[in-house]
């Protein structure tokens, strides 16, 4: 099978050089890891180099097939206009962590606090281990590892600037069974990487430069199928066997850019995060049948392809009818109620299954958006009223970040919050 | 040049070192100072990787990679910062009955053309008497002199460390002695 590259305008990272990399990958004219090399060109401005490269890339030949680097040395930039992990497809593992500030962490604490979480991500994410990292060895394959880090309204009001309207708990919706061990916080970290024990090493190292600062909140961890499962480019499943992303801008995609970037003040070039904890009872949907199940969609189970005929990536026909002249999607299923009305209810979903004996199985759905008032709560509002997964699907956990820009080389995150 | 010693000295104008209000300031840093050598050449010792472990109050001690760039030994035989009232150099070693211990010695050299490592368990700067808490987030400015004379500052985060406990050869009864810390793997 070809392994290429689907959704043009992907920057899933770059390999390290070095020992760690096996096997060279041929060089044939501009490839997309020149063009990435330094971690100077990150997020939208790498798809735009991307573009220009896959124009110019020969196509492979049976005869001289390139070696792909080993998937551990992949590297994501970290340094740019964006937080990269919206930028990339979504690695294999994720994990969110919410903190609380310990009190009296004030604006210098703060600006303290970001400047070492920063460091630690400028490295880790680089392959290279972060200062006073007990095991540096654990650094050093980073699988596309990415941090993001989000700030709550407690985050924003520590730091002595007004909290924006839009940063607070959503509102309540008839369907939320919400628990406070799921929602709020004051500080998001999220680590997302293609290999579980980096992640974990880097979650760690995280946590401890946090310590002195924070408490923890809730920590929810979630995978997608791993990396090397599929061709890249296929739409994960979800725990109810769901083809699930289907119809979502593609990372770095200027679709995305412009659903989810903002333009102002601190956040210029930022974003906000919603993150739902959505719990899938997987034995009542045991009980329903094939038709029962793509019927709640609108979506065949079998390869996600609308109901109303042709491939995935087809647009579902909302106005079909079928013989009887009833409507062949059903007036409650999840695309016909989810779907954007207005360009404004366009956002960027990173969805992750979760699943534990402990804690169940569901998705920690998560929304990238310029705007969650204005974009994402319409849908959501639209799905509580009518929406036929609901028969399965609880939302236990809400929470909301602002997620500052990226920053340059010897800056941090939080800086066009915490200077000046 | 080494990124994260730019990145730190341009920190240092904007930060007050917690703890340190009242201390002699030092110059405005500069990352590196000649180092000795024979053709005279521009050579400069630098510190890479610098952290320092948070303490509130007593001892703690400074890490790094220093690299002699220059083309003769660099010895330092002494360091100060105005986070504490003095700042010595130790090495860790086994003692007779096999207990990893710290103790001072008179200079780190650096080989020309070479580094030196300072890590837990290994050689370190021990800083004596804080004059205030060392906050994980504070940076600490040290400034490190040279066999011949010439000094030169660097400026580092502090970070929570659980490891770096001291042991020191002939205060059996300091802080737990962590055996560990003095097994070189590498
Ligand atoms: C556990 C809960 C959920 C499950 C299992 C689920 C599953 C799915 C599936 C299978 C699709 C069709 C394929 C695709 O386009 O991705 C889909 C589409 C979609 N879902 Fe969900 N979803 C859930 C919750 C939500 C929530 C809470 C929202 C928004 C508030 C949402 C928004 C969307 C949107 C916007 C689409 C694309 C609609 C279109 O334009 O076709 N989903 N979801």
């Amino acid at each position: 099978m070809a392994r290429t590259t689907t959704d043009a305008g992907r920057a899933d990272g770059t390999p390290l050089p070095g020992p760690a990399a096996p096997v060279a990958p041929a060089r044939r004219g501009v490839s997309r890891r020149d063009l990435l090399t330094g971690g100077l060109v990150a997020g939208w401005g790498a798809a735009i180099a991307l573009g220009v490269d896959s124009a110019r890339r020969p196509a492979p030949t049976a005869a001289t097939p390139a070696p792909e680097p080993l998937n551990g040395t992949v590297v994501v930039p970290f340094h740019g206009p964006q937080q990269a992990a919206l930028t990339v497809t979504p690695q294999t593992h994720s994990i969110h962590t919410a903190l609380d500030l310990r009190p009296g962490t004030d604006r210098a604490a703060l600006a303290r606090l970001m400047r070492l979480l920063t460091d630690d991500a400028a490295r880790l994410t680089q392959g290279r281990p972060a200062l006073a990292d007990t095991e540096p060895e654990m650094a050093s394959t980073p699988a596309r590892l990415t941090v993001t880090f989000g700030f709550g309204p407690g985050f924003v009001a520590a730091a002595g600037a007004d909290v924006p309207a839009w940063l607070a708990p959503l509102p309540a919706f008839s369907i939320d069974r919400l628990e406070e061990r799921w929602s709020g916080g004051d500080l998001l970290l999220e680590v997302a990487c293609d290999d579980p024990t980096v992640l974990a090493h880097a979650h760690r190292m995280l946590r401890k430069d946090a310590r002195a600062f924070t408490t923890v909140r809730w920590v929810q961890q979630g995978f997608r199928t791993a990396h090397g499962t599929s061709a890249p480019g296929t739409t994960m499943r979800n725990l109810f066997g769901q083809v699930d992303g289907t119809v979502n801008p593609a990372p770095g995609s200027a679709e995305q850019a412009r659903a989810v970037l903002r333009s102002d003040g601190w956040l210029e070039g930022g974003t906000t995060l919603v993150v739902r904890r959505i719990a899938m009872n997987l034995d009542t949907w045991d009980e329903v049948d094939r038709p029962g199940r793509g019927a709640s969609v609108g979506r065949r189970m079998s390869d996600g392809a609308p109901l109303t005929g042709g491939v995935e990536h087809d647009d579902v026909d909302l106005d079909a009818l079928d013989g009887t002249g009833l409507p062949v999607v059903n007036i409650a299923a999840h695309v016909r109620r989810a779907r954007a009305t207005t360009p404004d209810e366009v956002f960027y979903r990173r969805a992750y299954n979760y699943e534990s004996e402990t804690d169940g199985a569901g998705l920690i759905f998560t929304t990238y958006q310029a705007d969650p008032v204005r974009q994402l709560v319409p849908v959501q509002q639209r799905l509580a009223e009518a929406d036929l997964l609901n028969t399965w699907t609880t939302p236990i956990g809400s929470a909301v970040f602002a997620i500052p820009p990226g920053c340059a080389p010897g800056g941090y995150v939080g800086e066009t919050l915490l200077e000046g | 040049m080494n990124r994260r010693t730019l990145a730190a000295l341009t920190l240092t104008a904007a930060l007050a070192l917690a703890g340190c209000s009242g201390g002699a300031p030092d110059a405005a840093p500069t990352d590196a100072a000649p180092a000795p050598g024979a053709s005279g050449a521009s050579t400069a010792l630098t510190l890479a990787d610098g952290w320092a472990k948070a303490a509130p109050s007593g001892m703690s001690a400074a890490f790094g990679t220093l690299t002699n760039p220059g083309t003769a030994d660099v010895t330092v035989v002494s360091a100060r910062t105005v986070a504490a009232a003095r700042v010595e150099l130790h090495e860790t070693t086994t003692d007779a009955s096999g207990a990893s211990v710290m103790r001072p010695v008179d200079g780190f050299t650096v080989p020309a053309g070479g580094t030196r490592e300072l890590a837990p368990g290994g050689d370190h700067l021990m800083m004596m008497e804080l004059t205030g808490p060392l906050a994980a987030g504070d940076e600490l400015t040290l400034e490190l002199t040279t066999s011949d004379g010439t000094t030169a500052s660097f400026t580092v985060p502090v970070k929570e460390f659980a490891g770096a406990n001291e042991h020191y050869e002939g205060h059996g009864d300091d802080a737990e002695g962590d055996a560990a810390h003095g097994t070189h793997d590498d």
